[in-house]
């Protein structure tokens, strides 16, 4: 018998292999890694969530194959000029669609979200978790840093406007994350310090207003949030049920595809928004720790990328995709373990659902684009 | 103006981005590390509290409700068993909601398995359940029912038939008043019944033994853990995982065995058929009740299966009262029964002597009172002495006999034999009766004037009228007494307990009161002769008791319902029948050593020598002449058990 030898020239071929492909495709090496590390597990865990059901497997595959495509195509195709381009016009689009979907938007889980194009149903406020970031980081582009006053309230109202909307639809939810992607454009173009603790109280006062124009089920979420165990049954289900899944779950876990939270449906939307609870059930407190640094590694990574950026509007709109980025996994792991309350976000990278997956691959094709396209001499 | 132009300062610019994508990454990491204790406090420090409401969570304990303990008689003769019937019971869980539920209840009174009356007291019922448990509507379905259901079932969804084990009592309403009967769970019960051990059963025992003893008859129930998914609806695996479940299985209830003859039971019943009277039999040696019946009785079978609001009411408004128990509950005058008893307390206090005689002109009065007390026997007795006076129940006798012992010792000696209190035979529901004394009426009466004890009533006393009140129980007890010549037994209807899976019988104790010292046996004899002479040629008893080939010693008794006016004359045939006097009849046998102590008592039957005579012996004759015993249609099956 004649055994191969382990040689390292040839894994260092290899390597040279998958790192040259990888950049002629336009991806960075760690982030792609990286992010497909977390991908597989998700599938893992999807398959296990989702009660072993096979179908909704094919279908995460599915969505994990359009999102990669997707991710792929930006990053090879999408230069930072044509980006800043398209801009404004995403911006105008998501605007319209917005516009489109509360005249005629199907309703779906009570709120008006859903768009319906025939061969896919999307939310065009998905348009938006991209759109608003990169029409802020358009606007600061030809602008000196850090913004005026003025160019603040510019971006406020570039902001507002979606963000409105989309609240009103009503998904406060994404609301808030469409306006914090925004915000995090403004504090990263280096908003004085000032302002920001300024408008802090500010903030407070137009939180207390916005109390009474909230919809009853969204203050009965804060409330619940507050208090889950006045309502077991009711509102305070979700949040009771995923805190008894993770900490149930304790150091190792009660074993893949054995939760008994998540098996037996005592978890609600265990397979999307509460995905984080089956993982702290099934596989116990150091899987997520491991989780939760490669989120980390994930995000500084793309703020390393962002970084690099050799324009206003590619440092702006990559460190605003890095950032919210985390701030989904934050909300998300924040409210399935009881410190946040409870807005429908999903867990990035994992949840089930075709369009949180494809958003955030495609926002990370933007950044890798806007990596791999620069120039090697500064202008 | 000069407008200010701002320049682009690229090195500034990226070092903004920098500092401030730092800062970021910093807040990024706290936020992160927030969130990772958050997981271990969760997972580490709670971990054990989610745990256990995990546990509970997906594990529900479903009860197994144990099968109820069988009722034999002494002889193993099978008085209540447990048979499977058909049940239709309702999951509300599958029913729906409210309205749903109200639908499926309103197409069951169509159909005509559930009365309209009936409605609101099931839907409280099955609203007092949790919704995934199956509760039953109709107990026990007939042929006829369960094919009509059959014929709409495909309308009803979360409504099905399902086969229980329900109770059955192969005699009927023979001997009901002793054996009780079992009845759903009222909402009244589940107040004071330990939820847990009840968790799955359908029956609970009511009144007589199956009240008494429900306890020992119910069992411990079994449970079997099942793994339910968030809508309570059990499933098979969790996941990939088949989790270990516990099954513990249901202990049945104790077998009883009563001290009832089912031949003396059925002797009495039958003798007593159409009549509303009581009749009871006690082993004078160990208080073993022999025979215990009150008519007209009940069907308890209809009980298990479930009674109608309508058909409850129609039992329970009937006027001869078939679900009050008069052996225990009816208190009555004894009349002439007591007289025996009387007779003893003259010889032990000295005021006569069974030599003494006196002269009965047929009344009697009180000197210095114009009221006059009628000897039954308008003519009078003549010159009597005490075993001639119980003979021909003298009343003049013992009106005397009354005066001279005074109502203070009447009630001392009397209690001895437990007039006035209950014998404490082990089934519920027993009334005290009521023998006055000068105390008892100085608490009874509020106004100063009511509370003075006259004379006069104490001679009411000494024929067992005025006052006086005693059950047909306690005549039975009593008499016992004087078969046994002063042996006094806690009567009791359970015999033995045999547990459940085991082959031996626990013999229950039984129960001996202070044996009757005061009284020596010559004087008892004096008694029993007296007694056995009233049975005897021109007793008050002859009749009945002609032609026995053992000797019965007895008294009949009479007691008025309907007060004569001074002066004025009983005519029976103008009386209502309600308004009859009520026949007694007190009687052991043999003679001279006495197996049986009998007590009949029947409502409105005119003559203890006439009416509740000739019952007693029929009893006697079951006991003593098993020959002679009517057939017990069900054969033991276990042997002589006692």
């Amino acid at each position: 018998m004649i055994y191969d030898e382990f040689s390292p020239s040839r894994t260092r071929r290899t390597l040279n292999l998958g790192g040259r492909t990888l950049r002629a495709l336009g991806l960075d090496g760690p982030l792609t890694g990286v992010l497909a590390i977390v991908v597989c597990f998700g599938i893992l865990v999807v398959y296990s969530a989702s009660g072993l059901n096979v179908k909704m497997v094919e279908h995460h595959l599915g969505n994990i194959v359009i999102a990669v495509a997707a991710m792929i195509a930006l990053a090879k195709f999408a230069t930072p000029h044509y980006l800043r381009l398209f801009a404004p016009i995403a911006y105008v689009i998501g605007i319209l669609l917005l516009i489109v979907v509360d005249v005629t938007g199907h309703v779906g889980k009570g709120a008006q979200r859903w768009l319906d194009v025939g061969f896919v149903r999307f939310q065009p406020s998905e348009i938006m978790k991209l759109a608003v970031p990169m029409i802020c980081a358009w606007y600061m582009h030809e602008r000196p840093l850090p913004p005026t006053f003025k160019d603040l309230l510019v971006m406020g109202l570039l902001i507002a406007i979606p963000t409105a909307m989309i609240a009103r639809q009503p998904d406060l939810g994404t609301a808030l994350l469409i306006a914090a992607s925004g915000l995090i454009v403004m504090l990263l173009a280096g908003m004085q310090l000032r302002i920001i603790v300024i408008s802090i109280p500010l903030l407070a006062t137009a939180a207390v207003a916005a109390w009474h124009f909230i919809h009853d089920y969204q203050r009965q979420r804060i409330l619940t949030f507050l208090k889950p165990e006045n309502d077991p049954l009711g509102t305070g289900y979700h949040i009771i049920q995923s805190q008894i899944a993770i900490g149930s779950g304790g150091l190792f876990g009660k074993g893949y595809m054995m939760g008994s939270q998540a098996q037996l449906e005592f978890l609600p939307e265990r397979s999307t928004d509460f995905i984080f609870a089956v993982i702290g059930e099934e596989f116990g407190l150091l899987p997520c720790l491991v989780l939760l640094v490669l989120y980390g590694v994930i995000i500084g990574r793309a703020l390393y990328l962002a970084m690099q950026g050799q324009d206003t509007f590619s440092r702006l709109t990559g460190g605003a995709i890095a950032l919210s980025f985390f701030v989904y996994v934050f909300v998300n792991s924040g409210m399935v373990s009881g410190i946040l309350p409870v807005v429908g976000v999903p867990l990035p990278m994992i949840s089930y659902g075709g369009t949180s997956m494809v958003t955030l691959l495609a926002g990370f094709g933007i950044l890798m684009s806007l990596h791999s396209h620069r120039k090697l001499i500064g202008s | 103006m000069v407008r200010r132009v701002r320049i682009k300062d690229h090195w500034g610019e990226q070092r903004i981005f920098t500092i401030r994508s730092v800062v970021a990454a910093v807040v990024v990491g706290v936020l992160l590390l927030t969130v990772a204790f958050r997981l271990f406090y969760l997972q580490v420090l709670k971990h054990d509290y989610y745990a256990e409401l995990s546990q509970g969570n997906r594990v529900r304990t479903d009860p197994i409700p144990p099968s109820r303990g069988l009722i034999f008689d002494r002889h193993g003769v099978v008085l209540a068993e447990n048979l499977p019937a058909f049940q239709l019971e309702l999951v509300r869980e599958q029913v729906g909601g409210l309205p749903e539920l109200d639908a499926a209840l309103g197409k069951l009174v169509a159909i005509g398995l559930l009365d309209a009356e009936d409605v609101g007291s099931t839907k409280r019922t099955i609203l007092s359940h949790h919704v995934y448990e199956s509760v039953p509507i109709k107990l026990q379905l007939d042929d006829e029912e369960m094919a009509r259901f059959a014929v709409h079932r495909y309308e009803f969804t979360g409504v099905d038939i399902r086969t229980r084990l329900s109770r059955h009592y192969p005699f009927g309403p023979i001997a009901v008043h002793a054996l009780g009967y079992v009845a759903a769970i009222s909402e009244q019960d589940l107040k004071h019944i330990d939820s847990v051990a009840y968790a799955g059963t359908t029956l609970i025992g009511k009144l007589g033994v199956e009240g008494a003893y429900e306890n020992q008859l119910h069992g411990t129930p079994g449970y079997r853990e099942v793994l339910v998914n968030a809508a309570g609806r059990p499933v098979e695996r969790q996941g990939a995982f088949t989790p270990k479940l516990n099954v513990r299985q249901p202990i049945a209830g104790a077998d009883l065995i009563l001290s009832l003859d089912m031949r003396v039971q059925r002797a009495a019943e039958d003798a007593l058929a159409g009549k509303r009277g009581a009749a009871i039999a006690i082993d004078p040696h160990t208080g073993d009740v022999i025979a215990l019946a009150s008519t007209p009785g009940f069907d308890p079978n209809a009980f298990a299966r479930g009674l109608t609001s309508k058909q409850f009411a129609v039992l329970q408004n009937d006027i001869d009262k078939p679900l009050i128990n008069r052996a225990l509950r009816g208190a009555y005058p004894p009349g002439s029964t007591v007289k025996p008893f009387y007779a003893m307390a003259a010889l032990k206090y000295g005021v006569m002597t069974p030599e003494q005689t006196i002269f009965c002109p047929g009344h009697f009065s009180l000197p210095g009172s114009r009221n006059v007390f009628r000897d039954w026997k308008p003519k009078g007795h003549g010159v009597v002495a005490m075993r001639h006076a119980i003979m021909q129940s003298c009343d003049v006798y013992f009106y005397t006999v009354a005066n001279k012992l005074g109502i203070d010792r009447m009630h001392d000696f009397m209690s001895i034999f437990g007039f006035g209190e209950v014998t404490g035979i082990d089934i519920p529901g027993e009334k005290p009766g009521l023998m006055p004394s000068t105390d008892w009426k100085r608490h009874a009466y509020k106004r100063a004037a009511e509370q003075v004890w006259f004379p006069g009533e104490t001679i009411s006393v000494g024929i067992g009228q005025g006052y006086m009140l005693a059950t047909p129980m306690q005549l039975a007890h009593a008499v016992s007494a004087i078969a046994s010549r002063g042996e006094i037994y806690k009567p009791r209807l359970v015999a033995a307990v045999r547990a459940a899976g085991s082959n031996t019988l626990t013999q229950r104790p039984v129960e001996p009161e202070p044996t009757l010292t005061a009284v020596t046996r010559d004087q008892w004899q004096v008694v029993v002769d007296g007694m056995e002479l009233a049975t005897g040629p021109g007793g008050t008893a002859a009749a009945a008791t002609a032609g026995s080939p053992y000797k019965i010693a007895g008294k009949t008794g009479s007691a008025q319902v309907f007060t004569i006016a001074q002066g004025e004359k009983y005519h029976e045939k103008d009386l209502n029948e309600r308004l009859l006097d009520h026949a007694l009849f007190i009687s052991f046998a043999p003679a001279e050593d006495p197996k049986l102590a009998v007590a009949v008592f029947v409502e409105n039957g005119k003559h203890g020598g006439s009416t509740a005579a000739p019952i007693a012996r029929k009893m006697f004759d079951a006991y003593l002449l098993p020959d002679k015993a009517p057939a017990v249609d069900k054969l033991p099956p276990l042997g002589k058990l006692l």
